[in-house]
């Protein structure tokens, strides 16, 4: 005789259900500071609910079953939800593999007289719980990602200002690595700003810039030659002296760029292209003759 | 004693002494930073100059990027290495990458199979104190590079 082994957990749902219940509120380690015991309640039925119903005995066996799928979306809904709320990966994780105790027990009830199907059973009930908890594992680590993302796509947004310091004359300062990605968002802001400001000036500030290699060097090449053609000109300041022994050693040609050490000569520079003039004051007691 | 020592380290086989190791993965992009400045910790440690430092960095970066870009990555093997009185680091890249057909040409200023400047590899070489590539079309490419601590 074959036992339904899916069928027989569809008929024990409530002794299940409230075998789990039992076990979780036992645990020691049971979050009632973040979750009500009627919240891990209905929680816990929507969970047995929608596993029971979609549970065949062909099913058990592959994990993969689309058959499983609102399952691991009601398992990925948890997973958030429960981040949300403060709950460690682990916690969770316990929370869904306090199932398997409560369905093994069950099993074990039933199938006390035959220790074939009882393994069997066992097996892949487990290997069906163990995934549900990779499940929300998973998309406790997604939901951090997209955190990370977020804040990546943040930082270049605010990482690049374009400051106008004189009239005509824009400053960029740049800190941390020049990869693809940013280069485009410095050149499309740096543009923007140009047009916007109508500056012929712009001044590339690289002081931030940990190392120059080659890929670096190209960016700023190319930045330079797009501020070139909507006719400002573009100095890169900020070059430190063992910057500029290494752009030479890798045999970089920045000798068509306007290049200052600093963003103070920089701006000198940009003055006296623009013919301006800074000077101090003169007081009434005593005149500086040449300033 | 002296002399034997010396005689050593005018074959090209230089006996080093291995004094830490470290290895590093790359995979992405994002890892090129973390990469830089893993290698950067262990020349500070070594109390390299600033100069010897960013060159070392700026030539591992080519390399580490020629890695990404041409075999999707690799694996590096960071080494603070001794030679007499003089410590450095050496960084062995590796890669199961489709190999450079002519290791020649490759490493000549401006050459380039990308859309890059051509100056990664014979840049690297012009920054390191010692170089050496190897490379089998199909396999993969080994990249080793030592930099003295003045050198």
């Amino acid at each position: 005789m074959k036992i339904e082994i899916s069928k027989m957990l569809q008929k024990k749902k409530k002794q299940i259900l409230d075998l789990w219940m039992k076990n979780q509120l036992k645990d020691a380690n049971l979050r009632e500071d973040l979750m009500s015991n009627d919240e891990l309640r209905i929680q816990s039925e929507e969970l047995v609910d929608a596993l029971l119903k979609k549970l065949t005995d062909e099913n058990l066996a592959d994990i993969e079953s689309a058959d499983f799928e609102n399952v691991y979306e009601i398992l990925s809904g948890i997973s958030i939800t429960r981040a949300r709320q403060g709950f460690s990966p682990r916690e969770t994780g316990t929370f869904v593999f306090s199932l398997k105790d409560a369905l093994f027990e069950t099993l074990q009830q039933e199938l006390k007289s035959d220790p074939v199907a009882l393994y069997d059973a066992t097996m892949k009930v487990n290997k069906l719980i163990d995934s549900f908890g990779i499940v929300t594992f998973e998309t406790f680590i997604k939901g951090r990602e997209e955190v990370i993302l977020r804040q990546t796509d943040e930082i270049t947004e605010i990482s690049t200002p374009v400051i106008r310091v004189w009239d005509g004359i824009l400053a960029l300062p740049i800190i941390g690595t020049l990869d693809s990605a940013r280069t485009q968002v410095v050149m499309e802001s740096l543009l923007q700003e140009i047009v916007n400001t109508s500056s012929s000036i712009a001044i590339l500030d690289i002081s931030g810039v940990p190392a120059v290699d080659s890929l670096v060097a190209q960016h700023l090449i190319k930045t330079v030659s797009a501020t070139r053609l909507m006719g400002a000109e573009c100095i890169i300041s900020g070059i430190r002296p063992e910057i500029a022994q290494t752009v030479v050693h890798l045999g970089i040609d920045l000798s068509n760029v306007i290049t200052k050490s600093s963003l103070s000569s920089a701006l000198k520079h940009a003055f006296s292209v623009l013919q301006l003039e800074v000077r101090k004051k003169q007081k009434e007691n005593y005149s500086l003759k040449n300033m | 004693m002296e002399k034997s020592r010396i005689t050593t380290t005018t074959n090209s086989m230089t006996i080093l002494t291995v004094l830490n190791k470290d290895n590093f993965k790359i995979e992405k992009e994002q890892d090129v930073v973390p990469f830089r400045n893993r290698v950067k910790e262990h020349a500070v440690k070594i109390g390299m100059g600033l100069v010897n430092q960013t060159k070392l960095i700026t030539a591992a970066s080519e390399l580490v990027r020629n890695m990404l870009r041409y075999a999707n990555g690799g694996e590096i093997l960071i080494e603070v290495v001794s030679k007499i009185r003089e410590n450095g680091i050496r960084l062995t890249f590796t890669d199961r990458g489709p190999g450079i057909e002519n290791v020649e040409r490759a490493m000549t200023d401006g050459f380039s199979t990308g859309k890059s400047l051509g100056l990664g590899l014979p840049g690297a070489k012009r920054l390191s104190s010692e170089f050496t590539i190897n490379s089998v079309v199909g396999k993969g490419t080994i990249v080793t590079i030592i930099k003295w601590k003045n050198g």
